[in-house]
């Protein structure tokens, strides 16, 4: 799990980034608290290979990567 | 001096991505009661760069005003970006800038110097541009801020405005995208030494030499490519001249660094504003997201996006060439069809 809530773009990108290049996990739970990273953050997931679900509750977001 | 403040940091948003959103500014806009002079030539109706108000037959005043939080954390670099951003509207209405105002916030700790190196970027790029500045207003401020209130002269028969464009014309740019994915990375150092100078060397020329170049065609419109990116004010010149800009995105000038930060999502919030305010007039055709992304991506001190009569394009893009190397021939405007404003396409088929 990545809490990148709180953080402005593109600091939840390089958190994830971090992750992905260091343990390159299967998957990978990401929460935001922004449109923007949301937004972000698939594509970076995308461009990695990984498939991205968004769920929302209350204007936080958790986005599931899977691959 | 420069070294130990980080002026970006101070910034929640940075240069032209500080801009409130065309929609937004509309709405806020709206209601007020505007008043109309017969002698102003450009009011704030078409969305235009500057306002300009006829003085004679001869001569109209063309005035305009700039600033935004740091872009740069070298004080001279905001400096300097900034008031080449600020007199880019004269140029972008075909104007020859004259006279300028600084506009200055600044935290009451920021060390004396780096003031100083800030307001000397900003009056070195004035007088290249053969303008003095004048005075200026000054405020504390907890994030700074800086840019200029600038006055200059056009020919009332040789205002470009930024409507205008006719079916047929030809569109030119003069320098590439990629500015706002840029800045935004480099605030997590994810930009080559290399590409960052590109960025603040483009960010720093100003719009004076390709000004030069198109008073001399036919040209139907103009306007500078700033913080409502492209696509953005793509879509307020085809709107306010009822033309559809079809854009050869292939030929467009995309900094290859910005393209591969912007396919992994490193994309300033100004880029979603502008998609927001622009998406719904725009056909994106097969062209990459992150292409896209790029074209929505808000530009600080961008270059102008011209709509020239075609029978003029081929002399205008050879001289053109010669005295601002990044303009690039970027698409054609054709007759509006009643559906989208801006057409994207990625094989050269415009």
């Amino acid at each position: 799990m990545v809490d990148a809530r709180g953080l402005s773009c593109p600091l939840p990108v390089v958190m994830v980034q971090k992750v992905v290049n260091s343990s390159n996990p299967s998957e990978l739970d990401v929460q935001v608290d922004a449109m923007v990273c949301v937004e972000n953050v698939t594509r970076f997931a995308h461009s990695q290979g990984y498939e991205v679900t968004v769920e929302e509750n209350d204007g936080e977001y958790t986005l599931h990567l899977k691959k | 001096m420069s070294e130990e403040i980080k002026l970006t940091k101070l910034a929640k948003c940075a240069g032209c991505g500080a801009k409130v959103g065309a929609g937004v500014l509309a709405k806020l806009l709206q209601d007020i009661k505007v008043h109309t002079d017969p002698n102003l030539l450009v009011g704030f109706d078409k969305s235009d760069d500057a306002s300009v108000y006829k003085v004679s037959d001869e001569m109209a005043l063309v005035q305009t005003v700039d600033f935004f939080p740091p872009i740069a954390d070298d004080p001279y670099t905001f400096g300097a970006i900034a008031a080449t951003n600020a007199l880019s509207d004269v140029y972008a209405m075909g104007g020859e800038p004259k006279l300028a105002l600084n506009i200055m916030a600044v935290p009451e700790k920021m060390p004396k110097e780096a003031v100083h190196q800030l307001l000397k970027g900003g009056y070195d790029k004035v007088y290249e541009a053969g303008a003095i500045i004048t005075g200026g207003h000054s405020i504390l401020d907890d994030e700074p801020k800086y840019g200029l209130a600038v006055t200059g002269f056009v020919h009332p028969q040789k205002l470009l405005k930024n409507c205008g464009a006719e079916p047929g014309d030809i569109l030119f740019l003069t320098k590439p995208l990629g500015i706002g994915i840029l800045t935004t990375a480099a605030k997590v150092d994810m930009v080559s030494k290399e590409t960052y100078a590109r960025a603040i060397e483009l960010m720093t020329t100003l719009n004076k030499s390709a000004r030069d170049v198109i008073v001399k065609y036919r040209v139907h419109a103009c306007t500078d490519v700033t913080g409502f990116a492209l696509l953005g004010h793509g879509c307020e010149m085809a709107q306010g001249s009822n033309v559809e800009l079809h854009l050869d995105v292939d030929k467009i000038d995309l900094i290859p660094e910005a393209l591969e930060l912007a396919r992994i999502g490193i994309i300033p919030e100004g880029a979603y504003r502008n998609r927001a305010f622009a998406e719904e007039h725009v056909d994106g055709g097969n062209v990459l997201l992150a292409k896209q992304d790029m074209l929505y991506d808000p530009q600080t001190s961008g270059g102008l996006l011209v709509a020239v009569h075609p029978d003029d394009a081929d002399a205008l893009h050879k001289e053109l060439k010669n005295a601002v190397p990044s303009a690039q021939r970027i698409g054609i405007c054709k007759k509006y069809a009643g559906g989208k404003y801006i057409f994207l396409h990625d094989k050269g088929d415009v």
